[in-house]
């Protein structure tokens, strides 16, 4: 079971309290994990990655493992941790505006 | 008895003001969606219980909002706005080209005869359209692709298509602006467009006959006679007895013919309103005082509302999508500010008082009348 917290206004998009968990079939990457994150909440589509390509948004940033995986590429296995369900997939909305 | 619902989207969330056909006491709900840019909130007028909302963040892009319950339920619906093929270039403030690329959407109207049906207005401009209550989106690409596109370049907020009117009386027939591009029109339902600019003067472009490149801030139209057309400029207000083929100035009197909103009085075509603004460079209302101004006959003779409205230290702006008027009678008027006031007349602007005084910034302020 991988976990995943999501930013607050993400959370409330979606209706979600709390973290999120999600059963991600084959290997665990940050694609297959935002994949599987986005079919159950198709409303979060568009708004952690863009719909060409998927490219990060700017302003949101992934982390896990005091690891800032940001600019890791999206098919790089997550952390082991990360797929033991024991640390969570942080996607995390950068401190800008106000 | 009948009622209004006035629909505030703020720079925080969107806001539901209602009220009964007194216009005198008010519910508040919201906010709505907190936190989050909502650039428009508008209803059908096929079912007044059908609301689009326009929500955005820096961080987290376009979200589209429907209610189907006049706004005391909300689901999200369709946010993908791809330009139709190759979306090439416009010109950057620089005067270099630069590529189309979708920042949010800035103005919803929903057809006028089908609640599943409603028009997008977008920066980088572009208009699109859903058929199917906003889960789908395609674009009307015959705006950005009549010819003048490429020449476009973006206002101070940006390249954004901010108006979009429907003509009541000529099916096909619609309208829409673009900052700084100037006013359009398509007499096929959205297939093909034309500029029309005609007798727009604007200053900085060499070209007395430009045919793009005006910075159109609002178009405003009477249902009843649909072939007048009045504008706000960047400066100067204008007017249209030809659906846009011409233009010819009405600002007349005004203490300045800077400003953003311009609407007309539900029933009484000539009746028209405007909130000057002291310059481009200073947004906020002539010498602190905020003042509605309105013309009986069609512009160019304008008188000020001052009553309930302040009349000292007052330095907020009222933004181009932030007034509307109900269809009541008397006709209700509306508007929403910078510093977070929404203000209504429920005597057609005779007097003013404000709804909600502390909103976050408001962006624009649209009502429904309801049975």
């Amino acid at each position: 079971m991988i976990r995943v917290v999501l930013p607050a206004h993400l959370r409330a998009l979606a209706r979600i309290n709390g973290e999120v968990e999600l059963d991600v079939a084959g290997q665990v990457t940050q694609r297959s994990v935002l994949d599987a994150l986005e079919a159950r909440y198709p409303m979060l589509r568009g708004t952690i990655r863009d719909h060409d390509g998927g490219r990060r948004r700017a302003f949101i940033r992934f982390f896990a493992c005091e690891q800032d995986l940001s600019h890791e590429q999206p098919d790089a296995p997550l952390p082991g941790p990360v797929v033991a369900g024991a640390e969570p997939y942080l996607i995390v909305g950068a401190m800008a505006g106000g | 008895m009948s009622g209004v619902r006035v629909l505030a989207g703020t720079r925080k969330g969107a806001f539901v003001l209602t009220s009964d056909g007194k216009r005198e006491r008010w519910d508040v709900s919201g906010p709505h969606f907190a936190g989050w840019e909502i650039y428009h909130v508008k209803g059908s007028p096929a079912d007044p219980n059908r609301l689009y909302a326009s929500q955005s963040s820096g961080w987290s892009g376009q979200v589209i909002q429907r209610s189907d319950d006049g706004g005391a339920t909300w689901r999200p619906v369709g946010n993908e706005f791809r330009y139709d093929g190759v979306p090439g270039t416009h010109q950057w403030y620089d005067g270099t080209p630069h590529p189309w690329e979708f920042a949010r959407v800035w103005h919803l109207e929903p057809a006028l005869d089908d609640p599943d049906t409603v028009y997008a207005g977008v920066e980088d401009a572009g208009l699109f359209r859903s058929d199917d209550g906003g889960l789908h989106w395609q674009e009307l690409p015959g705006l950005r692709g009549h010819g003048s596109g490429p020449s476009w370049q973006p206002g101070a907020g940006g390249m954004c298509l901010h108006t979009i009117l429907l003509d009541p009386a000529e099916p096909g027939r619609m309208y829409t602006a673009i900052s700084a591009a100037g006013a359009f029109r398509s007499d096929d339902a959205g297939q093909t467009w034309r500029p029309i600019n005609h007798g727009l003067q604007s200053e900085g472009i060499p070209d007395p006959d430009a045919e793009v490149g005006h910075c159109v801030h609002r178009l405003a139209m009477h249902p009843a006679r649909p072939s007048v057309l009045y504008m706000q400029k960047h400066w100067d207000v204008m007017r249209s007895d030809d659906s846009g083929d011409s233009w010819h100035e009405v600002s007349g009197n005004l203490p300045t013919d800077f400003g953003f909103p311009i609407d007309v009085h539900a029933h009484e075509p000539d009746t028209v309103y405007v909130v000057p603004i002291t310059s481009d460079s200073q947004h906020f209302p002539p010498d602190g005082k905020l003042r509605v101004y309105r013309s009986r006959t069609g512009g160019d003779d304008w008188e000020p509302l001052t009553r309930g409205l302040p009349q000292e230290n007052c330095y907020v702006n009222v933004l181009r999508d932030a007034m509307a008027v109900d269809s009541l009678d008397s006709c209700g008027v509306y508007f929403g500010t910078t510093g977070g006031q929404v203000y209504a007349s429920a005597d057609a602007g005779d007097s003013w008082a404000p709804i909600v005084r502390d909103l976050p910034a408001v962006l624009s302020v649209e009502v429904q009348t309801l049975p």
